[in-house]
């Protein structure tokens, strides 16, 4: 993956660089020791690194807005960066970027529950945001799977989802309003506890663009009244293809579970093996949870088990209490850590219509034997939002080469059947150079006229969303 | 112009000397704009729906009740329920969905459900350079470069003129009931639908009309789904709203009844004033409509949205005062107002900025938003 080479005039003006940005944050908030920086150099997506040429953490909107104003004036590229767990490498540093971390802002500022909003610094992670409200049994819906550390600015630079977006939908969905500091130091504020924009959506363009419009050191969240309950049910079937058009048959139904999560053969047998979770021997599984209260967990439940019937199962399990809950989870949720437990791996999380599905996990089957590389599945199935993984060795040269060139393939294909590259991960450098297949020339050009009216100068993550070659022209503007 | 394809709608904005009046039915006039008329109806068809997948493709010029009659077949609807402007603004035509999307209007469900923008999944639109443009796509999760889909809903046709839209639908739920509760001010009956709102009983609608269809106040609490769940709820919140002795209106037709009421603004039709639209923090509604002293109130969204018929040439504005954190719309106004809430300078200039990007030459519906 290809990087733009560092301006050279800023490596050479480092010293004088953090002189300046130790002057408007106090001194352990600046990092330039190299060994320190090296905590930067990569985020989720560790087989590209690069240490920056400092990092900067500051404390509130007023200390961004002085480093943002120093950057702007110094010509010096930004990299926002939440708790680094993009997977698409997008807190990915250059040698003359800063790192701007928002780590240290991860204060509630207000919470209000007859208005059913928080607003928080952030830095706060997805799920103490949660946390912050779960006494009076609220929740803020939107759930990566890496929750536990993830940050709201990532989740708003990425435009986040999760397991249970089929129901709440994702962070677009759910984010009220921001503060937001320009690339020239100015603080606006987009939105607040009100439902949407007077004038154009600001915040809607904002949410998605992965740190190149702003940097977002506040937010406004909706959270949401906890439901009474929630079960799930695991249906194993003997077909993928018959998994898929239960799935289908379901959402046509009218019932809208909170989440169905599809496993294929490969990743049930890797969980399995890692978990323990008791699952069926089967070609794919899947697990649909529906909420309310017993009465109505239970109409519902009778419904999709009705439907699954159909389609003949090999196996049907009903949680009957919390423990057996739990383990219908287990193994979905440690599904990542089974893959990496035996392998390296990739994950992918193209998005395809659901009538697809079917047809493309086929495809996805002949392209992993033709490459030789294998490749299990797990994903979002309610929301055609898929997750294959690609098996490799990272030790054996070649094989990340061979990886990627597989990823492609699979992601070439989403497009093709209607879907896209990605759902919930974002673009970053990974997928910056498929964005043609997706996407024709004069689409990302408007997509670009955004960014030239929010940061004219190309500083703000620069490298990141757009085909090198394809936003050149603009960054060398920059550089002059 | 009524161009028939987005070719040739490119090909008439490339050669357009003047200003155009973007227009898809007419029947959502509001605030001004001058130019030659360009309508987008003759680009009109069900271009893709796959009840399977909740997913409706179509071309923008599409007549709103085609789109929902292809979906009532399915069992399905478009679940921003999106308000018929035609009693409140005297208009008439057929509302088409690329005017639902270019004002992303929404209903009573958008504080559940979520807004018209919510449930767009892609758009195509030609840009006021003719420029044909793609953002989104057809899939529910898409994360894909730039949200554009977002800034073309409520853009009024200002930054590009959409020829197709695709939409997240959703299935019509097999039961509706609606708490109806009595005689209630509005102080009194926001904190109830603040608590409604805040219960785990998934509450679709939550409005207040201080002038209901008999004349008497009434507060309304809307669940929807199966039919025993409705039921459970239904009795749940009444137990939490005993002390207003709430009736429960489950027959189908008398419950749509109201919440088209709410919908449509149904109170202001036919009555002389300005409208208002006011976007605001539901618990300061009740204040902040004692401010406006208007002549007739309408509060949906839990009190987050306030209708207001004020006296002609008011300036709802001037009254919310300079505190006012949310924003209002003169959705029908006869003075010299500005339709759309000004925004503070530095974001006007993004807004001013993006217009310039995509409407370079200040051709589609100039003045309309700033």
């Amino acid at each position: 993956m290809q990087m733009p080479e560092p301006d050279a005039r800023v490596l050479t003006r480092k010293a004088e660089i953090v002189a300046r940005l130790r002057e408007v944050l106090p001194a352990d908030a600046v990092i330039d020791d190299e060994a320190e920086t090296r905590a930067y150099e990569c985020d989720a997506l560790t087989a590209y690194r690069c240490p920056p040429l400092c990092a900067v953490l500051p404390a509130t909107t007023e200390e961004v807005s002085a480093v943002l104003t120093i950057c702007h004036e110094e010509g010096v590229p930004v990299v926002p960066r939440g708790s680094g767990t993009s997977l698409a490498g997008g807190a990915l540093p250059t040698a003359d970027s800063v790192i701007l971390g928002v780590a240290r802002m991860n204060e509630v500022l207000e919470t209000d529950y007859d208005n059913r909003f928080i607003r928080v610094q952030t830095g706060r992670t997805n799920l103490s945001v949660t946390g912050a409200v779960e006494e009076e049994d609220f929740f803020y819906a939107p759930d990566p799977s890496s929750q536990l550390a993830c940050a709201i600015a990532g989740n708003i630079a990425m435009n986040s989802g999760g397991a249970h977006c089929l129901k709440y939908g994702v962070t677009t969905n759910n984010l009220l309003g921001v503060t937001m500091v320009l690339m020239d130091g100015t603080v606006i504020e987009l939105g607040g506890a009100h439902l949407d924009p007077g004038g154009l959506d600001l915040l809607g363009l904002v949410c998605g663009s992965e740190g190149q419009l702003g940097v977002v050191t506040e937010a406004t969240l909706r959270i949401l009244r906890k439901p009474e309950g929630a079960r799930p049910v695991l249906i194993a079937f003997n077909s993928n293809e018959v998994a898929g058009e239960c799935v289908s048959d379901i959402i046509k139904a009218g019932v809208l579970p909170v989440a169905i999560e599809f496993m294929d053969r490969p990743c049930i047998v890797a969980c399995e093996a890692f978990a323990k979770a008791g699952y069926p021997d089967c070609e794919a599984l899947l697990i649909v949870e529906v909420e309310g209260s017993e009465a109505e967990i239970a109409e519902q439940l009778g419904l999709i088990t009705q439907i699954a019937r159909r389609h003949d199962p090999v196996e049907l399990r009903e949680a009957q209490d919390a423990d057996e809950a739990g383990r219908i989870w287990l193994g979905r949720k440690s599904a990542f850590g089974a893959m990496g437990q035996i392998n390296d791996y990739m994950c992918l999380d193209g998005t395809i219509p659901v009538s697809a599905l079917p047809q493309v996990l086929r495809r996805i089957g002949e392209l992993s034997r033709e490459v030789g590389l294998e490749v299990a599945n797990v994903f979002h199935a309610g929301d055609g939002n898929m997750h294959p993984l690609i098996l490799f060795n990272a030790n054996q040269p070649g094989e990340l080469e061979k990886c990627e060139a597989l990823g492609a393939e699979i992601l070439k294909l989403c497009v093709e059947v209607g879907g896209c590259l990605t759902g919930e991960h974002g673009v970053g450098i990974e997928k910056r150079d498929l964005m043609t297949v997706q996407y024709a020339p004069a689409d990302l050009e408007a997509q670009m006229a955004v960014k030239d009216v929010f940061d004219p100068g190309w500083l703000l993550n620069p490298a990141k969303v757009f085909p090198l070659a394809v936003s050149e022209a603009r960054r060398a503007v920059a550089a002059e | 112009m009524r161009p028939e394809t987005e070719t040739e709608l490119a090909e008439m904005i490339r050669d357009a000397s003047g200003p155009l009046r973007v227009r898809g039915g007419g029947t959502r006039a509001v605030g001004r704009s001058a130019g030659e008329l360009l309508e987008t109806g003759a680009m009109s068809g069900i271009v893709l729906h796959e009840p399977g997948a909740l997913t409706l493709v179509a071309k923008a010029g599409t007549p709103l009740a085609e789109i929902e009659a292809a979906l009532e077949s399915e069992g399905q609807r478009l679940a921003f329920e999106p308000m018929d402007h035609r009693g409140l603004l005297g208009t008439d035509g057929a509302p088409t969905i690329g005017g639902v999307a270019a004002a992303n209007v929404s209903g009573p469900r958008r504080v559940q459900a979520g807004a018209c923008r919510d449930f767009m999944l892609g758009v195509r639109f030609v840009d006021g350079a003719g420029r044909v443009v793609s953002n989104g796509g057809r899939v529910m999760k898409n994360v894909t470069g730039y949200d554009l889909v977002k800034l073309m809903a409520g853009s009024w046709g200002t930054l590009g003129v959409m020829t197709e839209i695709s939409f997240k639908v959703l299935p019509k739920p097999a039961a509706t009931a609606t708490l109806v509760l009595g005689g209630l001010s509005p102080e009194e009956a926001v904190p109830v639908l603040s608590q409604a709102l805040g219960s785990p009983f998934d509450v679709s609608g939550a409005a207040h009309l201080p002038e209901g269809p008999e004349g008497s106040p009434l507060t309304l609490v809307r669940i929807e789904g199966f039919a025993e769940s409705v039921a459970y709820r239904g009795g749940r919140l009444s137990e939490l709203f005993a002390r207003h002795q709430p009736l429960v209106e489950t027959d189908e037709a008398r419950g749509a009844t109201l919440w088209k009421a709410v919908r449509d603004v149904e109170a202001f039709h036919g009555r002389p004033g300005d409208v208002w639209r006011i976007s605001c923090t539901p618990s300061e509604a009740p204040a902040l409509a004692a401010t406006l002293g208007a002549d007739a109130l309408v509060f949906d969204w839990g009190g987050g949205l306030i209708w207001a018929l004020l006296p002609e040439g008011a300036d709802a504005r001037d009254r919310l005062g300079a505190g006012f954190r949310g924003h209002a719309t003169a959705v029908r106004a006869s003075g010299d107002v500005p339709t759309f809430q000004p925004e503070p300078a530095p974001v006007a200039a993004l807004s001013a900025g993006l217009r310039a990007r995509f409407d370079p030459k200040g051709l589609l519906n100039p003045g309309l938003m700033a």
